[in-house]
């Protein structure tokens, strides 16, 4: 029954202006939260001790290890978007996906960015081209290339359903990313926080990460939900512009 | 079935069709890496075999762009999407024709770069093998991409940057096992099983994601 109800409530979903009331209502609570949580963690990550070996620069984690999480689960967020484009053709997963691209790429060149100035210190180089480092390049090249698919097509449908599919298909890359560091043996290290034996980390390292990563995730969704809102407007104003043009031809 | 596979053949082999070129290109940018390097031949040999990888990589993504547009041009491609076969099938078909008309000339044309590159006889051979085996899952990767940009006007340039990306794990694998081969304590079964392994995986996944492309571009 309850089940029923969320599949209701889901498709009702599938009517912009249902999905734009209900991000009107829930966005300024999802921004404050995001913030609140930033503060909190940012404040932790500044004043807990540095590692007793890399000194100061272990606090680059707390914003490079969030950033490369997010831009897995980005892509993981976009390949659900698409299985709701080609199975269910619901509108709304075209415009999530759409508007997923760009965040990922985002997040994955703040973790690129970080993991590099991270690196010049610890091993000593900006970049190695081991496994791990190499499979998070492409997966940014391939947020770039479906970015670069989208705006290429004019219809929108037509682009969301096109892209799907290279989204699904370039979802093998996931699992060789998160599993790089276990199969291959790299320099990167291998997980430390999600294991089965628990985490190996520190909690002194742990607490503000965590807080961190809950807030990336936050932020994720909260700009998330505003591009789609974004999307959304600009569909309609697309839509009102052709329509005007219609008008005024047959006006003419 | 047939008809279609020596249809896209005939198509490719002859005049405009495209095949030549890819060996020619291939050749090309082969010629061009001792200019850029030097010719120092053992430097050469050493590197020798990820050149002719990245050649043929090179080379297979050139004529990627017009597996499918060409027939969406005079209008065959409407034809085979409402046939009864299905289109999975179809598509793959139009994956052997392709690989036959311009994956296989690279195949056959490595020999002849691997002596360019001072290669030894054990280095050609495993290069060659590991083409044969690697090549045809450019051509499934190339298919999905080709299948996403047929409705567009240049696509040839977003093909390939779709397409490398996805294209990486063949020329990682081809290459290190083209490398065991040759140097003793790696063992050149794993990478080549690997290589293997991902060729069949792209079998499978390339003609069905080509196939679902392909119906939802239709205009």
């Amino acid at each position: 029954m309850s089940e029923s109800l969320a599949i209701t409530k889901f498709s009702d979903l599938a009517n912009p202006t249902r999905f734009l009331a209900l991000a009107a209502r829930i966005l300024p609570w999802m921004a404050s939260i995001t913030a609140i949580l930033f503060a909190i963690g940012l404040y932790l990550s500044f004043t807990t001790e540095g590692d007793y070996q890399q000194g100061q620069t272990v606090r680059i984690m707390y914003i490079h290890v969030p950033a490369a999480w997010l831009s897995m689960m980005c892509y993981t967020v976009m390949a659900a978007s698409a299985i709701g484009t080609l199975v269910w053709r619901h509108p709304l997963a075209d415009v999530s996906h759409k508007a997923a691209a760009s965040l990922g790429a985002a997040f994955t060149l703040i973790a690129l960015a970080t993991g590099s100035l991270w690196g010049k210190p610890m091993w000593g180089t900006w970049w190695v081209w081991d496994a791990r480092l190499t499979s998070v390049f492409v997966l940014f090249l391939m947020y770039l290339g479906l970015i670069a698919l989208n705006r290429a097509m004019d219809d929108p449908s037509r682009a969301a359903r096109v892209s799907a599919v290279l989204i699904l298909v370039g979802f093998v890359n996931i699992p060789i990313i998160k599993f790089s560091v276990d199969w291959w043996n790299t320099l990167h290290q291998p997980a430390s926080v999600v294991r089965l034996d628990g985490p190996t980390i520190d909690p002194e390292f742990l607490r503000p990460l965590l807080i961190m990563a809950i807030a990336f995730t936050l932020l994720f969704f909260t700009l998330h939900v505003m591009a789609m809102r974004n999307e959304i407007w600009r569909r309609r104003i697309a839509a009102q512009r052709r329509m005007a043009a219609r008008m005024a031809g047959r006006e003419a | 079935m047939i008809s279609l596979l020596l249809r896209d053949l005939k198509l490719s082999v002859r005049a405009g069709g495209g095949a030549l070129i890819g060996v020619l290109f291939f050749m090309t940018v082969v010629a061009v890496i001792p200019f850029g390097v030097g010719p120092d031949l053992n430097l050469l040999s050493r590197i020798g075999p990820a050149i002719v990888w990245i050649g043929a990589l090179l080379s297979a993504l050139l004529g990627l762009d017009r597996m499918f547009q060409t027939d969406r041009e005079d209008g065959s491609l409407d034809l085979l999407l409402m046939q009864e076969h299905p289109l999975v099938l179809t598509v793959l078909v139009k994956c052997m024709a392709h690989w036959l008309g311009n994956g296989l000339p690279l195949v056959i044309a490595s020999p002849l770069l691997g002596l360019f590159m001072n290669m030894n006889e054990l280095a050609i051979g495993a290069t060659m093998l590991t083409l044969l085996v690697g090549t045809p899952a450019l051509t499934f990767i190339g298919a999905v991409g080709a299948a996403v940009a047929v409705a567009l006007p240049r696509g040839g340039l977003l093909v390939s940057i779709l397409v490398l990306p996805l294209a990486i794990p063949v020329l990682i694998f081809g290459v290190s096992a083209s490398y065991a081969a040759v140097e003793d304590p790696a063992p050149f079964m794993p990478p080549f099983l690997i290589l293997v392994a991902i060729t069949m995986f792209f079998a499978v996944l390339g003609p069905v994601g080509a196939a679902l492309a392909l119906k939802n571009a239709g205009d």
